[in-house]
This record gives C-alpha cells, sequence and structure tokens, in this order.
C-alpha cells in the first residue's frame, strides 16, 4: 500500500540517503534495520512530512502523491511515533490525543464527545485510564501507547514507530508487542525500526535493511535470524569490523566506591578501570549511565561516596577539577555539550585547553592554529580549514573534533558517551581504531553504548546498568547478546 | 552612515560646521561608552535593561559626593565606579546563582536604581559643580580639574576635540582587545552560543557571566560620570532614562544577536555613532522631530535585516565549501 522509490537526501556535508526503495504491504510489520547513520531516521522523517526529499517516488495505494508536510502526511494515514516522546506533559489524555483536531460545537470544544472518544482509542491500545489523566504522570511505557492511540485517532493506516522499545521495561515492552500484534490483525501497516535483533525476529513479517544510506536487502520470514541481520547492517565480518587486540591491564586510574549521582541518589554505584583497558556500560536507554558519566566529569558531582584517581582520593565538583585530574568525556549530545557549533574546529580543539594556550589571558594564536592543524591532521577530520565553522561539518567529523579537544589534554581517563551515534560508517571505524590505539598507549577507554555489537566488538569487560544500579559485570568471555540483554532488563536470572 | 551623511550636509551645510561635529562626535562617544557595555552581556545571551538607571545614579551620587558632601573629587570617582562594579557583581550572582532571569533581575534594578537617585536627591536637579556655600566648594580647582577630564575639549588647530572621545578611544580599544586576544572573550563567545558545550569543557561559566555584567555595569558607570560632567544638572528622574534601549539598539545595529554569541566592538562603536547621526540629522534637515523615534526604528530593523541576509549568505557559501 506505500511505496517508495529512488529516495535521495543531502544535508549540508552529509549524503544521507542515496537512492533507497521501501514496499509496505497492508497489515504487516515491516522491520527496518541498520546501523546509527544508515539512514532510518532521515526515511522516517520524510514519510511523516517532517523534511522534504531531495528526489523520489512516493506512491500511497497505487498513487503517486508527495508528503508535503506533516498534516498531509497525516491525511494521508502515516503516523510517526518518535523516539522521543512528543506528548504534552501538562496536558490530560483527551487533550494531547486530540491536539489540533479538537472536535468542536459551536466553535467551542466538545468536552463530552472528545472524552468519549479518546476513552475509546485509549481502549484499542489496551489502556483503561480516566480521560483527565495528565499525561506527564504516565510512565514512558504508557506515554508511548497514549503516542499510539492519538495516531489511531487521526485514522492512521501506517504506523511508524522508531525504536519504540528503547526505554520501556520488560512487560511494558510485551503489551506493546501484543498492541502491535492486535493493530497488525486489524490491516494496520506499521514500520518497526529497531536495533534489538531479538524484537526484530519476533515481531517481523518481513526486514528491510539499510547500509550507509542505500538498501543492503531484504529478508523474508524465513529468513530472519541473527546473523543474516547482521551480515547485512555490517557488510563484512564483524572480527574485521572491530579491530582489537588485548592489552595488559596496567594500574587501577579510577575507581568508584558507592558513588550515587544526583538522578538516582538511593543508588550507590562502584567500578574500577584499569590504565589500558577498554570498558563499556551497557544498558537500556534511561538506565543511569549517561548520569554516571557526567557524575564522574564533575557536571552533576556525587552526593556520596568516594571516587579516586590513581589511587589518590579526588573531589570531582565541577568539570574543571575532573579535567585537572585527566578525565575528559565526548558527551553523548554532540551538538549540545561536545561542541560549540557556530565556532571554528580550531576554536573547538582548543577551548579545554586555552589556559594552556595563553599566556597571562593573552591567547597565543600560533600554539592554538598549531594545535588545530596536529588534530586535523592525526584525527583526518576532513575540513576545508581550521576557520571552518564545526556546524557545517559531517558527524562523523564533529565527534572528531570533540575527540581532538580532549586528546590534546591527554588525558588519563577517556570517557565516550555513545561515541558512534548518528556518524557513517567509516568515520565509525576510524573511532573504534582509535580507541584501539590509545588503549594501547595506556589511556584508560571507559564508553557508554547502546549498540550491542559495539560493546560486544570492543569491550575489554563491560558492566550492563539497570535503572541505576550496575547490574552486573562482565568480561570479555562471557559477553554476549544474551547475557548483557539479561542484565539490562532486571532479568533475576543474569548471567 | 555616509549617506546619511552627505546627505544631511547637502541639506543643511551647517551640519559639517565644526560646532554641530564636535557635538556629534561627543554623544555619539557617550552613547557608545554604554553600548560597548551591554554588548559584552548581550554576547553571553543575556540583557541588561539596567544601564540607563545605573547611568542616572552614578550620576546623582557623583553630584552628591562633590557638590554636598565635599568628598574628595577622585574618592567620589573612585566610589561610584566601585558602587557601578557592586551593581554588575550583584546582578551576575543572582543570574547565575540565584538563577533568575537577566531581563527580570535588570528589569527591576532599573526600578530600584532610578527611584534610589530620586530619594537619595529627593527629587532635586543637582550638578557635579559646588557653589559658594556648597561642602565641596573647597574643592572647586579640582573638579574644574575633572570637568576639563571628563567634558572639556583639547584644541586641534581650530577643531576641538571632545574629551569624551578619547574615553571612547581607550575604552573601545580596550573591550576590542578582550574579547578577540584573551581567553576570557573566547569564552564569553563560547558560553553565549553554547553555555552547555562551553561548562562541558571545563570552563567556568557562571564567573565568566558574573565578568560580563559587571563589565556592562562598569561602562554604564563611565558613561554616567560622563554625563553627570556633561549635562551639569542631573535630573534624578530623567537623566539616563531610556539610555539601556539606545544601548541595546546600537548592540543589536553592531551585529550581536541577542540570541547570544556574536558581537564586534567595532560594530558596536559604528551603530552608537549611526544613531547619533541620524538624530542629528533628522534635526538638521528639518524633519519632524515627532518622527524622530519612528526613523529610528526603521533604521534599526532593516540594519539588522540586512545584516541577516549577510550572514545567511556567508552561511551558504561555507556549508558550500564542506568537502
Amino acid at each position: 500500500m506505500l511505496e517508495v522509490s529512488g529516495l535521495r537526501k543531502s544535508f549540508p556535508g552529509v549524503l544521507a540517503l542515496r537512492g533507497v526503495s521501501l514496499k509496505l504491504e497492508k497489515g504487516e510489520v515491516l522491520a527496518l534495520i541498520g546501523e546509527n547513520g544508515a539512514g532510518k531516521s532521515t526515511l522516517m522523517k520524510i514519510l511523516a512530512g517532517v523534511q522534504p526529499a531531495d528526489e523520489g517516488k512516493f506512491s500511497v495505494d497505487g498513487k503517486e502523491t508527495a508528503f508535503k508536510n506533516v498534516n498531509d502526511a497525516m491525511d494521508k494515514g502515516i503516523a510517526l511515533i518518535h523516539q522521543e516522546l512528543n506528548l504534552c506533559g501538562n496536558l490530560d489524555l483527551a487533550s494531547n490525543i486530540f491536539l489540533g483536531r479538537e472536535p468542536t460545537k459551536h466553535g467551542l470544544i466538545d468536552e463530552a464527545r472528545m472524552a468519549e472518544l479518546t476513552k475509546e482509542f485509549l481502549l484499542q491500545v489496551g489502556l483503561d485510564l480516566p480521560v483527565d489523566t495528565l499525561a506527564g504522570s504516565l510512565p514512558i511505557g504508557k506515554q508511548q501507547l497514549v503516542e499510539i492511540a492519538k495516531a489511531l485517532s487521526s485514522n492512521a493506516r501506517v504506523l511508524i514507530m522508531d525504536e519504540p522499545t528503547s526505554s520501556l521495561s520488560q512487560k511494558e515492552t510485551e503489551t506493546l508487542f501484543d498492541v502491535v500484534t492486535q493493530l497488525r490483525s486489524r490491516g494496520i501497516s506499521i514500520i518497526y525500526i529497531s536495533h534489538r535483533l531479538g524484537e526484530v525476529i519476533r515481531l517481523a513479517d518481513r526486514v528491510t535493511v539499510f547500509r550507509d544510506g542505500e538498501n543492503a536487502g531484504d529478508l523474508a520470514k524465513e529468513e530472519i535470524n541473527h546473523d543474516n541481520m547482521v551480515r547485512l547492517m555490517v557488510g563484512r565480518e564483524l572480527s574485521e569490523f572491530y579491530d582489537r587486540n588485548t592489552h595488559d591491564a596496567g594500574k587501577k586510574v579510577l575507581s568508584l566506591k558507592n558513588v550515587c549521582s544526583p538522578a538516582y541518589p538511593q543508588i550507590p554505584v562502584s567500578l574500577d578501570i584499569h590504565a589500558g583497558e577498554i570498558v563499556g556500560i551497557a544498558g537500556l536507554v534511561g538506565a543511569g549511565r549517561t548520569e554516571l558519566l557526567q557524575t564522574i566529569f564533575g557536571i552533576t558531582p556525587s552526593l556520596e561516596g568516594s571516587l579516586e584517581i590513581d589511587g589518590c582520593d579526588a573531589k570531582i565538583t565541577d568539570p574543571k577539577k575532573a579535567i585537572s585530574a585527566g578525565i575528559a568525556l565526548v558527551p553523548e549530545d554532540r551538538k549540545q555539550h561536545g561542541l560549540v557549533l557556530p565556532m571554528s574546529v580550531r576554536e573547538n580543539c582548543s577551548l579545554p585547553s586555552l589556559d594552556k594556550k595563553s599566556t597571562r589571558g593573552w591567547i597565543d594564536q600560533s600554539a592554538e592554529v598549531d594545535g588545530a592543524q596536529q588534530a586535523i591532521e592525526s584525527l583526518k577530520i576532513k575540513t576545508p580549514s581550521p576557520k571552518q565553522v564545526a556546524q557545517f561539518l559531517s558527524g562523523g567529523n564533529q565527534q572528531k573534533i570533540v575527540l581532538g579537544k580532549w586528546l590534546a589534554m591527554k588525558p588519563k581517563l577517556l570517557m565516550l558517551d555513545e561515541p558512534t551515534r548518528g556518524i557513517d560508517i567509516g568515520a565509525k571505524r576510524e573511532i573504534y581504531k582509535l580507541m584501539e590505539n590509545l588503549a594501547g598507549q595506556g589511556m584508560a577507554i571507559l564508553f557508554v553504548s547502546s549498540e550491542m555489537e559495539e560493546v560486544l566488538g570492543m569491550a575489554d569487560r563491560a558492566y550492563v546498568m539497570h535503572e541505576g544500579n550496575i547490574a552486573g559485570e562482565l568480561s570479555r568471555d562471557q559477553l554476549s547478546e544474551e547475557s548483557i540483554m539479561n542484565l539490562a532488563t532486571g532479568n533475576p536470572m543474569a548471567a | 552612515m555616509v549617506a546619511i551623511f552627505v546627505i544631511t550636509a547637502m541639506v543643511n551645510p551647517k551640519f559639517l560646521n565644526a560646532y554641530n561635529m564636535q557635538n556629534l562626535i561627543k554623544w555619539s562617544s557617550l552613547y557608545a561608552v554604554m553600548s560597548i557595555g551591554v554588548a559584552f552581556v548581550i554576547i553571553t545571551g543575556g540583557i541588561d535593561l539596567s544601564i540607563g538607571s545605573v547611568v542616572g545614579l552614578v550620576a546623582v551620587i557623583l553630584s552628591v559626593c562633590l557638590k554636598l558632601e565635599g568628598m574628595d573629587p577622585w574618592s567620589a570617582i573612585g566610589v561610584t565606579l566601585a558602587l557601578s562594579l557592586i551593581i554588575g557583581l550583584i546582578h551576575g550572582l543572582l543570574i547565575t546563582k540565584a538563577k533568575v532571569q537577566p531581563f527580570v533581575v535588570t528589569l527591576c534594578g532599573l526600578l530600584v536604581y532610578r527611584s534610589m537617585g530620586r530619594w537619595i536627591t529627593d527629587n532635586q536637579s543637582i550638578g557635579p559643580m559646588p557653589m559658594e556655600g556648597d561642602a565641596g566648594y573647597m574643592n572647586l580647582k579640582q573638579i574644574e580639574g575633572l570637568d576639563f577630564i571628563f567634558s572639556g575639549k583639547i584644541a586641534l588647530g581650530t577643531f576641538n576635540l571632545p574629551t569624551p572621545f578619547l574615553f571612547l578611544l581607550v575604552l573601545s580599544v580596550a573591550a576590542a582587545v578582550f574579547l578577540k586576544k584573551t581567553i576570557w572573550g573566547r569564552y564569553l563567545f563560547a558560553l553565549g552560543n553554547n553555555e552547555e558545550g562551553t561548562r562541558y569543557s571545563g570552563i567556568d561559566t557562571d564567573r565568566m557571566k558574573i565578568l560580563a555584567y559587571v563589565l556592562c555595569s562598569f561602562f554604564a558607570g563611565v558613561a554616567g560620570i560622563l554625563f553627570a560632567f556633561e549635562l551639569d544638572s542631573v535630573q534624578p528622574a530623567q537623566t539616563g532614562e531610556f539610555y539601556e534601549l539606545y544601548a541595546i539598539a546600537a548592540a543589536v545595529l553592531g551585529g550581536c544577536s541577542l540570541r547570544g554569541g556574536e558581537g564586534s566592538v567595532l560594530g558596536v562603536v559604528i551603530a552608537a555613532a549611526v544613531i547619533r547621526l541620524i538624530y542629528n540629522s533628522i534635526n538638521m534637515v528639518g524633519i519632524s522631530t515627532h518622527l524622530e523615534f519612528g526613523i529610528l526604528g526603521l533604521v534599526i530593523l532593516l540594519g539588522v535585516i540586512g545584516d541577516e541576509f549577510l550572514k545567511k549568505n556567508i552561511h551558504r557559501k561555507q556549508a558550500a565549501s564542506v568537502p
């Protein structure tokens, strides 16, 4: 019923889609998978009318068409359930579901009818809640179901779900699966985007794989298995992609003892990391991994417990102290936290080390330029010049700038939060190589990743977090998709 | 700017005479000093609405110290500058530590400092120059010396250069060097563009913001002293009223974005001069003074729109140059 072909889309510095196609039948669940940066989210945004395509053909029910804007896409029956939920927490369920489409009577909102319809749509997704519940008071899993109810209320025939389970508990995930199965039996088509291959195996009728903005292949129901999907997604053998050597772990660089982050004040966390080690932190989104790194880095200082660096007690109350203790953080949100986008490559590279590239406050221009030049050469940052504004570079190159600004300070411990999010596969590989090299030089590396493959491929050891807790620690031999998922979902049968 | 200059000169030849030029330079300098101050704050993404009231309060207190209290004139200057630094510090602390929005903090400042000035003087106008019988009369010589420093004229051949211009010269060069050549200037731009990101780079963003407000009030304080000597008679209720808006207008016309992270001292100084020039031209050409604000508003609007277009073009070129 929905067909897309020859779709192209470019952003400044990146060619996101290079002519992809996709076909969706009535009443099927199509899983769309691919690494980060493969172009899945871009395609979804185009289908939902959020962004226009540069080129490409669309047809709905065999008729050629285009998606001009969100309303237009909605009229054609396509609704996107965003990865980040878009409900207004301060409004009740009825107002949220009918936002912008409120039933009216004599120009006023017809509350009674709205409540009645809301009730009906909520029941369709298995929610039996008063319609005047505030959306913000519901847990994420229920909010997601409300989003689906909202889509149904607009007569959606195609639901696009972008990583719907990324922040759900095991139980909420099961409920969602039931709802998805029910919707399918009612003839609603679903495009299901996920990194969780286990879910895809359970739910999908067909799989389409994207790689680097192109179609990497399709799998029919009987071909869907883990190996086939990974092979298409990565396009090569895994061992080749993650080139790891083991290094002898050196002395302890960082040791946390019962540290409580402000996000989880009741939950003490302890962990150790040694020089030359690459340690992963796995877990679901919202498990408190980013918060833990932020606490180590002093953004949200720890409330209790002790933090030792090189065996000495360290009080890290702000990022400045963390940096002088030899800690660096490549944050998850590159644009908000990693870079000052409107500033140049040179200015970004020197920002944390500027006081070392100056005398009594005067910036030493030549030291600054040298520093930037060195980062550009050693990290192979593709930029026309050090004066180029960071904003217009591709995700991979931006990430390299963030790395460059920290590597200039020669940290003892490099923390990376989702180091390869939103960057293309080539740059990804370079970043893995760099991590390996740095560990070889004796740097301790701690990275958070939601990509299973990345943790399995890169980590010498991994901690798995669940709801603020470190649910377990896995050595390289114990690492498997299953052992991580068990711990990450709080399964007591943990490895 | 050149166009306005030429047209006005053609319409009214008196525009070019020495006296008018001196006046134009003097007033431009006075306004530009305030505008540079607010530029620091605007670069951090903040705003300072209290400048006009700070100018008024400083002018009042300086006058009281010199004329009625008979304070040592240089100490009086020191006291007023210290006062303006403290005002800036209070603004900065409230904004960074108590997390009150800059708009609110400085709006309250606008009201408070204005009424303080009126209360101290019982709303009577007052000037820095003491008369016979005033406590400050014994310091008359020194105060006259100050008057020359702050609002005198230096003869350059037939042209008398107003001294406020020298203040502007020194302060603007210092401000430009500070913003472009020192790490603190860089930090102000960085935090104006992305405060969180700057914090993640280990920079004490709160301290830098406080610095910006302190500098802003300090520049307003200097402007207050200049105005006090220039006006001779300070009206507690009116002196400096709405000046914050001129200062902000000049900063914006001079290329500062209220979103923060952009701006240059040279641009701000030129813009302050343009605003004064427009005023002067309106008078000289003989356009109804009731149209003053209207013309000024349109010029600023057009200037900023033009600036946005230029920026967009530059952006497009940069985006296109990426491999």
